[in-house]
């Protein structure tokens, strides 16, 4: 009780003695143990003897006799290197084209007085609706048409464009004061010498965020890549661990699939606990991607 | 400054001639060249994979194969009749409402539970948050092999903890009954802690000094949430249902992984049934013909919440 009471030494003194909150927040903390739990026994399991056999595989007490042979294992079938690999390539390519197509797109929004903005605008709101997971049977017959069928960059290209990222931009722009742009006018500054040295510098924030949602979400795209990708040697790494999961639980090497799923989520997870704050407040801004 | 205002519209003189309109619209379009170079390279994207794709979807909606080596045919209509009388069709339909409610519903009740909750700053609080966050960032993929083994019959964390609790085990995957409810869990499981992030920020616009004046009339925890909270929360709550309906039709990596739509199609949802209409049965009639419905029903929601997005967005 006391340790509840020292929480709340900063609520309004009138509320202080409520009881209402104070439940709601034990039960957020016994939610929050409840949440915590499938990454606890996703610890505690790879590092699980094969010894101790399939009926203590639940027990969340770690065991005595700590092995590493699960993530040998999963590193040894699974082919994870590979995988890692081919999500980072698709991640970074995404990003990159993305940096220079919301830029560009952007700095036009904020910037630029041109005949059917508004139009345009609706244009690129209509990608924000039109979710594109849903477009996958009209997407893959283009990419197939493109010669890009099992390919990486045929898993990226739809998400070269993005509306999310050009309204985050455009907001950024907007916020750079004109007089900065104006003094490198009268230098002689060209257009993309002022995008270059005045409004991409001054936007780094706003291009940080864009690049943690972008990448989250392409570090967890499954079904897309799934439809385009054919040889297990492309595959990225959701499609390779539902691969490698559906081939151990036939053998019930659950530690296994433990420790492949640690290895897949462990280096989002390393990220966030470092950058915790800024991808907060990214996720937030975020809302549709 | 706002876009959607009509940039500077050019005052046509109402009798001015022909011509004159012509070279004013083309000087226009000069002038806004540069700004149409730089967003080439995205509407480019765009009309390829979004409107572009759009369009094939209603296309391909209406073109059929009698078999799978024949040329395609023009059939109008039939694929949607087909689609629409198709009971796997209809039952997904059916199990992704339920699936929609019974998802949104309970995520964002935790959601708002775990927002007011932590809504002070304090270092217990960011690790509070930051654990029930944890599930949004990672794969869903890696969320079901993790639920696999949760809902494992017998020796699985579910059965192993409370299953001694229950008279009979039940089969949690297998079971046709249950099967939708234990991939919802993984849902909630997944989203609560992203749609608290929204309700966070939409509680720092709960102005300070009305729950101070709340305070001092003597209103409760329950009259301050009823008369203050709630109604200052509702854009919050209206931007949060569209994305959680959004997650329900988007969200279907757990049901390949875990269930396949099984067991006798009790998890089957809309994504997954064009999913395997196009990659296992190679019916790009019909899976277009349901990605058309889909779409339709999208659409019609989102255009209800158009203007809440359109303002998130700054725009008109």
């Amino acid at each position: 009780m006391k340790l509840i009471d020292a929480l709340w030494k900063d609520a309004p003194l009138a509320t202080r003695n409520e009881i209402t909150p104070k439940l709601g927040f034990l039960l957020t903390v016994l939610l929050a143990i409840v949440w915590l739990i499938p990454f606890l026994w996703m610890g505690v399991a790879t590092l699980r003897p094969a010894s101790d056999g399939i009926n203590l595989m639940a027990e969340l007490m770690p065991s005595l006799k700590p092995t590493l042979d699960n993530v040998r294992d999963a590193w040894e079938i699974g082919d994870f290197p590979r995988y890692t690999l081919n999500t980072t390539i698709i991640c970074t390519g995404i990003l990159l084209v993305q940096f220079v197509t919301i830029t560009l797109a952007g700095f036009a929004f904020a910037r630029l007085d041109f005949a059917g903005k508004s139009l345009i605008f609706y244009l690129f709101l209509m990608q924000l609706m039109l979710v594109p997971v849903l477009l996958i049977v009209p997407n893959l017959k283009l990419v197939a048409q493109l010669g890009l069928y099992d390919t990486l960059t045929g898993v990226m290209m739809p998400f070269f464009a993005s509306a999310f990222g050009t309204f985050l931009m455009r907001q950024a722009f907007e916020a750079i004061p004109t007089e900065l742009e104006d003094a490198a006018l009268i230098d002689g500054a060209s257009l993309f010498q002022r995008i270059r040295h005045i409004y991409i510098p001054l936007s780094m924030p706003s291009f940080s965020a864009f690049a943690i949602i972008s990448v989250t979400s392409h570090w967890n795209d499954f079904l897309w890549p799934l439809m385009v990708i054919n040889s297990p040697d492309k595959r990225p790494l959701t499609v390779g661990l539902s691969v490698f999961t559906a081939t151990a639980e036939g053998t019930q090497a659950w530690g296994t699939i433990a420790a492949g799923t640690l290895m897949v989520i462990a280096p989002l997870l390393v990220t966030f606990l470092i950058f915790q704050k800024r991808f907060i407040s990214s996720f937030v801004t975020s809302g549709i991607k | 400054m706002s876009l959607a205002e009509p940039a500077t519209l050019p005052v046509a003189a109402s009798a001015a001639p022909r011509l004159h309109v012509v070279r004013r619209f083309s000087d226009r379009f000069k002038a806004s060249l540069p700004a149409y170079l730089l967003l080439l390279p995205s509407l480019v994207f765009l009309a390829l994979f979004t409107y572009g794709a759009m369009g094939r979807v209603f296309v391909d909606a209406l073109y059929q194969r009698a078999t799978p080596k024949a040329p395609v045919r023009f059939v109008g209509l039939d694929n949607i009749s087909a689609v629409l009388a198709d009971p796997y069709f209809t039952g997904a339909v059916v199990n992704n409402l339920v699936y929609a409610v019974g998802t949104a519903i309970p995520s964002i009740g935790l959601a708002l539970l775990f927002a007011l909750a932590l809504a002070r700053t304090s270092a217990v609080n960011s690790a509070l948050r930051a654990a029930l966050f944890l599930p949004v960032l990672i794969p869903m993929v890696a969320a079901s092999a993790l639920f696999l083994f949760i809902f494992l019959p017998n020796v699985g964390l579910l059965d192993y903890y409370i299953g001694r609790l229950l008279p009979v085990l039940p089969n949690w995957l297998g079971d046709s009954d249950i099967a939708l409810y234990a991939i919802m869990v993984i849902t909630i499981w997944k989203n609560a802690g992203y749609y608290m992030l929204f309700f966070l920020a939409g509680l720092q616009a709960v102005p300070e000094d009305v729950m101070e004046a709340a305070h001092l009339d003597g209103a409760g925890p329950f009259m301050r949430f009823r008369h203050i909270i709630l109604p200052e929360l509702k854009p919050t709550f209206l931007f949060v249902i569209v994305i959680a309906t959004l997650n329900a039709v988007t969200q279907v990596d757990h049901v390949f992984v875990m269930t396949k739509g099984g067991p006798s199609n009790a998890t089957n949802l809309v994504l997954f049934y064009i999913y395997q209409q196009a990659v296992e049965h190679y019916d790009i009639g019909k899976a277009s013909a349901a990605t058309l419905l889909t779409l339709a029903v999208l659409m019609g929601l989102t255009a209800l919440s158009f203007r809440t997005m359109a303002n998130r967005e700054g725009g008109p």
